[in-house]
């Protein structure tokens, strides 16, 4: 009996869940959560249960965030932010795709190369930080090197998972017609390796945003990982916010800007969309 | 009559596995002219796979003669088109751009026969679509599309309609046939199916198993299109039929020649 009427209620309630969420348009169905906790948040601040210093209020927040902004303070904090991870991105994420393709590619880069690089990837990266500074210092270039050391290991990993990957069978095909060695990297090879390439893309830029927050937090006077280590010294939690957000917003646009060359590249595959 | 084009002279293949040498194929002989469409047929383990695979030049290694216009056999080429069982597309391209391959599109002569060959497999209208979008007869089409571009001097094909339905199976094969006839290309056709073997072959060639060896090579001397229900027609079926019911029993003559 129990058991007829939870199933009666579970059909009605997911009859009626797109209904008010039909109203609310498309794109920003990704935005309720968000607005809504954001929105519960003001309104518990506003009833001064909270201390300013622990938990800000939003509004305090995006004062703040505007102050910063017009000082223009806060662009040249993003802006050197940007470059360190950028460079270190490039840098590592080049390295790995090249050490990744002469690994899947080369049965004797994979038997010389793989184990060490394998063993390397195994340590924790922030176990190597205070080596980095012993042997680099603290200026730019060893914060680039340690993020581009992050940003290698995905890319590398993925770029030789991706080819190893590619379907014997089609190789045969390619045998076949005759392609030449360079068709069949070009043709086949690359094109089906390229959605474990992309991948390792996307988890390369995360990796670079974790890595610049931990290098911007050693020694330096600029960025937004310095901009939030220096707030919290002087218990300027809100700032401390501003960079959360900001590292947030720009995790996801570069996030998302690699998820847009997935969709146009990889329109051809055929998996399961939920 | 035309020279052959194609000679198999005692052709022996031998496979070792764990627990002893296991002959896959037995002194094959077998001689295809110039524009013959040849179907082989035989139970699993026969050797009719192995047998095109050697003729294809994905395998190499194996024992005899096996020569394509007079030069033996040593590596897969375009002179040898091969339609597997499943269409073996490149899933990131389009119809067109998978026939064409390593071919460019930009070159006329190429653009116009890709042109012509979806339009002989009858794809027209969906030059642009991704193989998900296709069905299994389709894509199959698609591959034999991508064969026939390279104009090879014979087509070999391994049970290509195997996994389709009964309809789009028949359906195919008229469109296989009609592809025949207009282009005259020479086939090698492997099946398990004794109506397609009958109904597409010049010679229906029989196999054995254990070891592979040819039984017997009928002549079908009926005019195409065949009508699968006429008398003549399920006389040659039955024959073939009662053939391969002949080995149950122990098999009297391993002759291998024709």
């Amino acid at each position: 009996m129990s058991r007829s009427a939870w199933k009666v209620k579970s059909v009605t309630a997911s009859e009626e869940a797109p209904d008010w969420l039909s109203r609310i348009p498309k794109p920003l169905h990704g935005w309720i959560l968000p607005v809504v906790l954001i929105a519960i948040w003001q309104f518990v601040s506003g009833m001064g249960y909270v201390s300013e210093t622990f938990l800000p209020a939003p509004s305090v927040i995006a004062k703040s965030f505007f102050t910063l902004a017009a000082s223009g303070e806060l662009f040249q904090h993003i802006a050197i932010s940007m470059y360190r991870a950028m460079l270190g991105f490039l840098l590592g994420g080049t390295l790995g795709l090249l050490l990744g393709l002469a690994v899947g590619f080369g049965k004797l880069a994979e038997k010389t190369l793989d184990p060490s690089l394998q063993m390397l990837r195994t340590v924790p990266l922030l176990a190597v930080i205070p080596l980095f500074i012993l042997w680099f210092g603290y200026g730019e270039f060893s914060k680039v090197l340690l993020i581009g050391l992050g940003a290698f290991f995905p890319v590398y990993v993925n770029t030789f998972l991706g080819i190893r990957g590619t379907d014997a069978k089609l190789y045969e095909v390619s045998r076949i017609f005759q392609y030449t060695k360079l068709q069949q990297v070009t043709k086949l090879i690359i094109p089906s390796a390229l959605p474990n390439i992309l991948l390792g893309v996307r988890l390369s830029l995360g990796v670079s945003w974790l890595l610049l927050v931990v290098a911007e937090m050693m020694a330096t006077n600029r960025g937004v990982g310095y901009m939030i280590q220096d707030a919290r010294v002087y218990s300027e939690t809100e700032i401390v916010f501003v960079g959360i957000v900001l590292f947030a917003l720009v995790g996801k646009l570069s996030d998302s800007a690699v998820r847009l060359l997935e969709a146009r590249w990889l329109l051809w595959r055929d998996t399961y969309r939920g | 009559m035309a020279a052959d084009m194609l000679v198999v002279q005692e052709l022996n293949k031998t496979f070792s596995t764990p627990s002893g040498t296991v002959i896959a194929l037995d002194r094959i002989g077998l001689q295809v002219k110039q524009g013959e469409l040849i179907t082989i047929i035989g139970p699993s383990g026969c050797g009719k796979s192995t047998l095109l695979k050697i003729v294809a030049g994905l395998d190499t290694d194996y024992e005899g003669s096996v020569r394509l216009n007079g030069k033996q056999i040593d590596g897969p080429s375009i002179e040898k088109g091969f339609i597997f069982q499943e269409p073996r597309l490149f899933p990131w391209l389009t119809v067109e751009k998978n026939i064409a391959g390593n071919l460019s599109l930009k070159k006329p002569d190429i653009r116009e026969k890709v042109t012509e060959l979806i339009e002989l497999v009858r794809l027209t209208g969906f030059e642009k679509a991704y193989p998900r979008e296709l069905s299994g007869g389709m894509a199959q089409r698609v591959a034999i599309a991508r064969a026939l571009l390279r104009n090879p001097d014979v087509l070999l094909l391994d049970e290509p309609f195997g996994a389709l339905d009964a309809f789009t199976r028949s359906h195919m094969q008229e469109v296989l046939l009609d592809i025949w006839q207009k282009n005259r290309t020479t086939m090698l056709f492997v099946t398990h199916d004794l109506d397609e073997a009958v109904f597409l072959g010049n010679r229906v060639v029989m196999m054995n198993p254990r070891p592979g060896h040819i039984r017997k090579v009928l002549t079908i001397d009926l005019p195409y299109p065949r009508k699968r229900a006429s008398q003549s027609f399920q006389e040659l079926r039955h024959h073939v039929l009662k053939e391969f019911e002949k080995v149950e029993e122990p098999a009297i003559d391993h002759g291998a020649g024709i």
